[in-house]
Parts: structure tokens; sequence; C-alpha cells
């Protein structure tokens, strides 16, 4: 891979990084006030339906790692692994594709 | 200290990217959700949730230290970040254990 789509992958980590750091601050809020008193699907789905504001919110989360854990894993499998090359570039592009096609289920599943 | 919070940091988010589609796969089944909450109510299952919550809180604060010693200018202060990152992460765990008691 080019010096300059390794420099696009990195400047890519970071913007994601810096998105993932307000989501999963929020996220972690969100769960400690939620478990409070115990969870019911009915209480999770009557908080979460039609409501805009946290679909749209959850579908930026969802993304934003959809991108970050597969450039993540790249080096992983990099440096512990020294597997390089398309083959891996291209099994995670297919795992990006998952992580955003099953997270946008997911959003779908709880917020419509 | 620095350099074991970086190995926490890949360890964790190994084991997020692992959990990511098991977690939106129960998600997207949002009719059977009662179902699976009885189930999280195991012991076992219940410490891996506090597993889960502690990790994204490491992960979480292993990446903020990452992008302060990246990008801010001074670097003298990595080993008091490699410790507020590891502290974080106790204090995400514990939260989690204690509003989940409430």
């Amino acid at each position: 891979m080019s010096a300059r789509s390794e420099t696009l992958l990195w400047v890519t980590q970071r913007a994601s990084a810096a998105v993932l750091a307000v989501c999963v601050t929020v996220h972690l809020a969100t769960i400690f006030y939620a478990v409070q008193g115990g969870l019911t699907g009915a209480e999770i789905l009557g908080r979460t339906r039609g409501n805009l504001g946290w679909a749209a919110f959850y579908t930026v989360f969802v993304l934003a790692a959809a991108v970050h854990a597969p450039i993540g894993l790249r080096a992983v499998l990099a440096e512990w692994l020294g597997w390089r090359g398309r083959a891996r570039d291209f099994l995670l592009i297919a795992f990006a594709v998952l992580l955003a096609g099953m997270g946008l289920q997911a959003v779908r599943g709880v917020f419509a | 200290m620095s350099r074991a919070l970086a190995l926490a940091h890949r360890l964790s988010g190994i084991a997020l990217a692992l959990f990511l589609p098991v977690h939106f796969w129960v998600l997207s089944r949002a009719l059977e959700l009662d179902a699976f909450l009885a189930w999280t109510e195991q012991p076992l299952v219940k410490f891996a949730e506090w597993s889960l919550v502690t990790l994204l809180a490491l992960h979480l604060a292993g990446g903020l230290r990452v992008l302060a010693l990246e990008f801010l200018p001074w670097r003298g202060w990595a080993k008091g970040l490699a410790a507020a990152a590891a502290a974080f992460a106790l204090a995400a765990g514990l939260a989690f254990v204690v509003s989940g008691m409430r």
C-alpha cells in the first residue's frame, strides 16, 4: 500500500477515534443510567422507539466504529501475526461492511 | 505503566471488535430482548458484561492517551496519563456495578 494510503488510514483512525471518544462517553453514561433498577425490553424500547435524535447518534457511533475497528485490527495483524497485503485488507474491508450492516440493522431494530 | 497500558489498549480493542457483531446481532432482534435479558442474569454473563464495560472504558482512556501524546506538544506527562487511564477504567467498572445495584 502506498505511503499516501497509509497516511490516509492513520488520519482516518485518529479522526474516527475523536468521534468515538464522544460517542463512548455518552454511551457509558447511558449504560450507567439505564441499568439502574434493572433492564426490561419494554423499558428500553419505550425510551428508544421513534427517538430520532438517539437514532442519529447511534448511526454515527456505528459508522465510526465500523471504520475504526478494522483499521485497528489491521495494525494488530501486521505487527503480531506479520500478515500484510491485499488479502488482509480485503478481509478487513469485508469486516467493516459487516459491522456497518449489522450495526445499522441494530439501530433499526431498537429505534424504528 | 505506559507499556502495560498500550498492551491493554490493544487487547481491549481486539476484544471489543470481536464483541461488536454479537452485540449488533442481539440488538437487531429487539423483539426477543426480554428472553435475552433473562439470560444475562447469570453470574458469568454479568461478569462478562462488567468486563466489557471496563474494557470499553479502558480502550477509551487508552485512546485519549494516544491522542494526547500524538497531538499535544508536551510529553512529560506520559506516565501520569497512563495511570489516569487505568484509574478511569476502574472507576467506570465500579460505576457499572454500583448502578446495577440501585
